[in-house]
């Protein structure tokens, strides 16, 4: 995207050139310039959420967008990723000291068998960029480990991964679990992976599929706000 | 029939020798295989067809992709066999395979059907860390690895890919010194221990012999 400003000096550019200079360096995985970038909002008086927000995940965004749609490809993706949690590694304890908005919580991990992580830690990313407090239990998850951190941490979501058609199924036997112990309908099941659909989500008796990081996060923000609602309702 | 070019069997597939009533359709990942089976089982009734190896990398072209080649090779064979385990269809292979009425080989994928399925099962647990090349996969690492991970471009990206596999497992169908050694280097490019493991043609030997 941004390849004609080679000597481009980020601390020289006004805000509203300086934002979009960001998206750019995003999009191509400038971890440095990113970095750098966040720094000099920050110096500037900005909060870290308006910096998370308007300068990492609208440019985030723009990136799961052309991921979707077919613009951009996995490495792409992953460097943009790396860049935005470069930035986003100084924005989280000022976050926390700034009391920024929380969305809700979500434990998410990898499914027993499996090992791939590159979906999970997208979404776990841009969740954390969405205001979601995130616990995230690595890859080759069992069911105990699941249930334990329901329990330790009650979240508002449990997200499963897979990569394989082989450990996809065992999410059905984390979901058919919580059902078993009644505690089913306490956590909004969010499930995503390259090899699932929205047919097998339904199956397995999860509460949504999501195709990608970025519908994870729309999906999780309007489940949180359907559950406060009823609760608030009810 | 000659040996075919793994480049042409990686994007365009085979078509079949047009003799023979046994159609063999497989990935091209195993042509070699199968034609080195023919060869030293003398089964010249049976003739080969390929899919592109590298639906490897995008499994939702298997299925359609099959059924395609069935209705199209149908008429002239007698029987069509289907040299693809599920390949990572999620099942769409072997739904396809019973509604045309064609055999398939069992398991998740050929690193199983090689190693032998109650082999590789019993081994899963231990070798959940392992990432498995196979001969063609070895001769083709850069095709079906390196490239479309785009390590060649951004090798830093590796552990991000590969942060979690610990080794990397050549199931060997023949004893080749250069590829153990084209392997190994894969190992060491991915910074992965490696292991090499003969396993001859495995269950696909063992598939095509009672069938063929």
């Amino acid at each position: 995207m941004a390849d004609e400003d080679d000597d481009l000096i980020l601390s020289e550019l006004p805000d509203e050139e300086l934002v979009p200079q960001m998206h750019d360096d995003l999009y191509d995985g400038l971890r440095d310039e990113v970095v750098e970038g966040v720094e000099i909002l920050l110096e500037r008086g900005w909060t870290p959420y308006r910096v998370l927000t308007e300068a990492l995940v609208a440019g985030m965004t723009v990136v799961g967008n052309d991921f979707r749609d077919g613009i951009l490809f996995v490495p792409e993706v992953l460097l943009a990723a790396n860049a935005m949690k470069a930035g986003m590694g100084i924005l989280k304890p000022l976050l926390a000291e700034t009391g920024a908005p929380r969305m809700g919580k979500m434990v998410i991990g990898t499914v027993k068998g499996d090992i791939h992580d590159i979906g999970k830690n997208l979404v776990s990313m841009m969740m954390e960029g969405a205001g979601f407090e995130v616990v995230d239990l690595g890859i080759n998850t069992d069911v105990d480990r699941y249930l334990a951190a329901l329990d330790a941490e009650q979240p508002d979501i449990l997200g499963m991964s897979a990569l394989l058609t082989t450990t996809m199924p065992y999410m059905k036997v984390v979901i058919d679990t919580l059902a078993e112990k009644g505690i089913r309908e306490d956590y909004i099941v969010l499930v995503g992976g390259a090899p699932l659909n929205e047919e097998f989500g339904r199956a397995i008796g999860a509460d949504a599929y999501c195709r990608d990081a970025a519908v994870a996060v729309e999906t999780a923000k309007a489940h949180v706000a359907r559950k406060h609602n009823q609760a608030v309702a009810g | 029939m000659t040996a075919p070019d793994d480049r042409a069997l990686t994007e365009a597939g085979l078509a079949p020798g047009g003799r023979g009533r046994v159609l063999v359709i497989a990935c091209g990942a195993l042509a070699h295989e199968i034609l080195a089976l023919k060869r030293a089982n003398g089964w010249n009734h049976l003739d080969l067809a390929c899919l592109p190896a590298i639906w490897h990398n995008h499994p939702e072209r298997i299925a359609p992709g099959l059924r395609e080649a069935v209705g199209r090779h149908r008429a002239g064979y007698g029987t069509i066999l289907v040299a693809y385990a599920d390949c990572g269809t999620g099942g769409a292979l072997a739904r396809t395979c019973a509604e045309l009425g064609v055999e398939m080989i069992e398991g998740p994928h050929c690193y199983a059907f090689f190693d032998g399925l109650d082999a590789f099962a019993a081994r899963a647990e231990d070798e959940l860390t392992a990432f498995y090349l196979t001969d063609f996969l070895a001769r083709q690492f850069d095709a079906f690895v390196w490239r479309p991970l785009g390590l060649d471009r951004h090798p830093d990206l590796i552990e991000a890919y590969f942060g979690n596999y610990d080794r990397l497992v050549y199931l060997a169908q023949t004893e080749d010194p250069a590829l153990d050694a084209r392997a190994r280097d894969c190992a060491a490019r991915l910074g992965l221990a490696y292991e090499r493991r003969p396993t001859g043609y495995g269950d696909l030997a063992r598939f095509l012999a009672a069938r063929a």
